[in-house]
């Protein structure tokens, strides 16, 4: 089992025919992922390989049955790609594109949950669920098929935690990168709650960083709602507050968003946090008794 | 993006929201000329994009110009938090009859705006915040709706005292909005929002601007070029401001070990493992997630330029990025700088086996574990600094 995307998902690639976007469809295709169509304006009737290009989500729909939508558009574009991806009713949004203004984010996120559809991103690597289905970024040849969750606001931070679950024998129903902005459209408690229900999953990895309270949010959630065991990570423990540390949403400010209060927090909740990412792999093993 | 109070009070200015008159200096001469000109006791003001300025003493009255130019002479000698004074303002020091905050921000939890008001105004928000949060009013502001009226109205009567006092700062929360929507602000803070008798001589007392704090979103500023007109060269170091025009994500930090990494999350967790096994970190880089053989070779540059850095750490889990690309880039960038520093290079992930092999080819190790990267690094550098 796997939460949000399996073997039958249907994904369409909107930016299909750009550098990224292109690039990644066909890696996609190779790792096994179902992409039916691609969406480019202007450009419907082409061809990318054997997938078909569209010049709207609506047109694509038309044709094919579409469950996801992965965006690869620059940062200008975005948020029309992501409110013609709504109105079209696609109901899993997946937002790649990094460097997208705040404010646009803030109302995206109103126009997507109002239309009870979900965005994951912006400025994420995309989600797999491993011998299943992967949409995003990720190489896949570092995951396994398995039973351990992994929530993250990083993406080759996140490969590196996979990778250390993989070789230490703990394989991966769902992995989901949410992304580095300030303002995303899944957060980490809503995805402990997914993988709380998905009988497939038996712990979860959180992979958290300095800058907002999410991480805080989740442990609360941890807390009060979940019963299988969860394992954390937190980076940016030597940042200095005020720098924006890479992502947009990595920053200490007004004393909001430090790694102390995210530790704090995940303890609290009896959440075990790892000092170091190769550590993940024995805390999951301990909390869950193997 | 940061900017300084002078320049965040003439955004206020040209929205309307009152403020004194200003004069910008970088000499004390020029100080006293500006204090002769208003004719009254002035505040000498560092322009520095730190807070903390008063504590600093970077803030001070002065009565005469002649000691307006002292306080100037004072202040432009000092450094707050690093950096050097190299402007003060020069404003009427005006009399206080009471001290409120005010600011706009994104509220990253409830995905809105938030307006944030106090009777305790002029301290710091964040110690009030920890200590008496019960002072603070919060006001959420939906980013597509707007600003709520009646809502308003009923907060603003929790601050402040009297109509006349309620309309002013009804008006002011309406232009700062308006500011925030039209410049994709992160932040706009008037701290202090201060009650003043009426400069003009009105029975009326008048809530004026007396600071000024106003941040943008980086990731909008392209929108707007009065906004990247204003922006400041030394809100970043040398090396930051190298590492931009490279296209890489760079902060100078402390320490004395070079990193090189390719991701956000993985370099502030590299940053942290050094720290675990005894190092210090003098950087966080993040190359990206290209394979450009360039930017590897620019970050190389910035890092070895550092006279801090004793050894290099290059962390690199594959992705989008290819460890082949990188491992030409290193071999690149041996052939333009002379590096005479002990590096460490752990490679992962996408293309490994081709990367190392090509490192091995031009005689260097490569790591496959962070953990032995990083102690490996650690040691160098200490042998090196002893």
């Amino acid at each position: 089992m796997s939460i949000l995307i399996d073997e039958t998902t249907n994904v369409i690639v909107q930016g299909a025919t750009g550098r990224d976007g292109s690039f990644h469809a066909r890696q996609m295709v190779a790792d096994g992922t179902k992409i039916v169509a691609g969406v480019t304006p202007g450009k419907g009737g082409q061809k990318l390989d054997d997938i078909p290009i569209y010049s709207s989500v609506q047109e694509a729909q038309q044709e094919h049955r579409v469950d996801v939508t992965v965006i690869f558009v620059p940062p200008k574009f975005a948020t029309g790609a992501i409110k013609e991806a709504a109105d079209a009713g696609v109901p899993l949004i997946i937002c790649i594109t990094e460097g997208m203004p705040v404010l646009e984010m803030v109302e995206n996120y109103r126009y997507v949950k109002e239309k009870g559809l979900r965005l994951i991103g912006p400025n994420c690597p995309g989600l797999i669920s491993p011998g299943k289905c992967k949409i995003g970024i990720m190489p896949y040849k570092i995951h396994k098929e398995g039973d351990i969750g992994v929530i993250s606001r990083s993406g080759t931070l996140t490969y590196e935690v996979v990778y250390n679950l993989t070789v230490n024998g703990m394989g991966q129903s769902t992995c989901v990168g949410i992304g580095g902005d300030p303002i995303i459209g899944t957060t980490f408690t809503d995805l402990l709650e997914l993988f709380e229900a998905d009988p497939g999953t038996a712990g979860v990895v959180v992979i958290g960083e300095i800058g907002g309270e999410d991480e805080e949010r989740a442990a609360a959630f941890v807390k009060e709602k979940m019963s299988k065991p969860v394992v954390a990570f937190i980076s940016g423990r030597t940042a200095p507050p005020g720098k924006r540390m890479g992502h947009a949403g990595a920053i200490i400010s007004g004393g909001k968003g430090t790694p102390q209060a995210k530790v704090a927090a995940f303890e609290d909740a009896g959440v075990k946090v790892a000092d170091k990412p190769d550590e993940i792999p024995g805390l999951m093993k301990a909390a869950l008794g193997r | 993006m940061n900017i300084h109070e002078y320049q965040g009070k003439e955004v206020f200015k040209e929205y309307g929201i009152p403020v004194n008159d200003q004069e910008i200096v970088s000499t004390p001469e020029a100080a006293r000329a500006a204090a002769q000109r208003m004719g009254t006791t002035v505040v000498v003001k560092a322009q520095v994009l730190v807070g903390g300025r008063g504590k600093a003493g970077g803030v001070k009255l002065a009565k005469t110009p002649e000691e307006a130019e002292a306080r100037a002479k004072e202040i432009l000698a000092l450094t707050i938090k690093g950096i050097p004074v190299e402007k003060v303002m020069i404003t009427p020091a005006s009399e206080i009859l009471r001290e409120y905050y005010m600011s706009i921000t994104v509220n990253r939890n409830d995905k809105n705006l938030l307006l944030m008001m106090s009777k305790a105004g002029g301290v710091d928000i964040e110690d009030l915040a920890v200590n008496r949060p019960e002072e603070i009013i919060r006001f959420p502001i939906h980013p597509t709706d707007g600003i709520d009226d009646n809502g308003l109205t009923r907060c603003l009567t929790e601050v402040f005292e009297t109509p006349s006092l309620v309309e002013q700062a009804k008006e002011v929360v309406e232009k700062l909005y308006k500011i925030f929507q039209e410049k994709d602000c992160s932040l706009v803070e008037i701290n202090p929002y201060a009650l003043c008798p009426n400069p003009n001589g009105g029975d009326e007392n008048v809530l004026m601007a007396l600071d000024a704090k106003v941040n943008f979103d980086d990731n909008a500023v392209f929108k707007h070029t009065e906004v990247e007109e204003m922006r400041n060269p030394e809100e970043l170091s040398a090396d930051e401001t190298a590492a931009k025009a490279a296209g890489l994500s760079f902060v100078s930090m402390d320490g004395y070990i070079g990193c090189m990494v390719n991701g956000a999350g993985l370099a502030m967790a590299t940053m942290d493992i050094i720290k675990l096994y005894g190092g210090d970190p003098a950087n966080f880089l993040d190359v990206g997630g290209s394979s450009n053989p360039q930017k590897v070779v620019d970050a190389l540059k910035i890092i070895t330029g550092n006279p801090k850095v004793k050894a290099i750490l290059i962390n690199i889990f594959g992705g989008i990025t290819r460890c082949d690309d990188i491992a030409n880039g290193i071999l690149e960038a041996m052939k333009q700088i002379s590096i005479d520093l002990p590096m460490v290079i752990r490679l992962i992930g996408t293309n490994d086996e081709e990367g190392i092999a090509i490192l091995k080819g031009a005689g260097l190790e490569s790591f496959s574990a962070l953990g032995d990267a990083v102690e490996k690094v650690v040691d160098a550098a200490k042998a090196a600094s002893a």
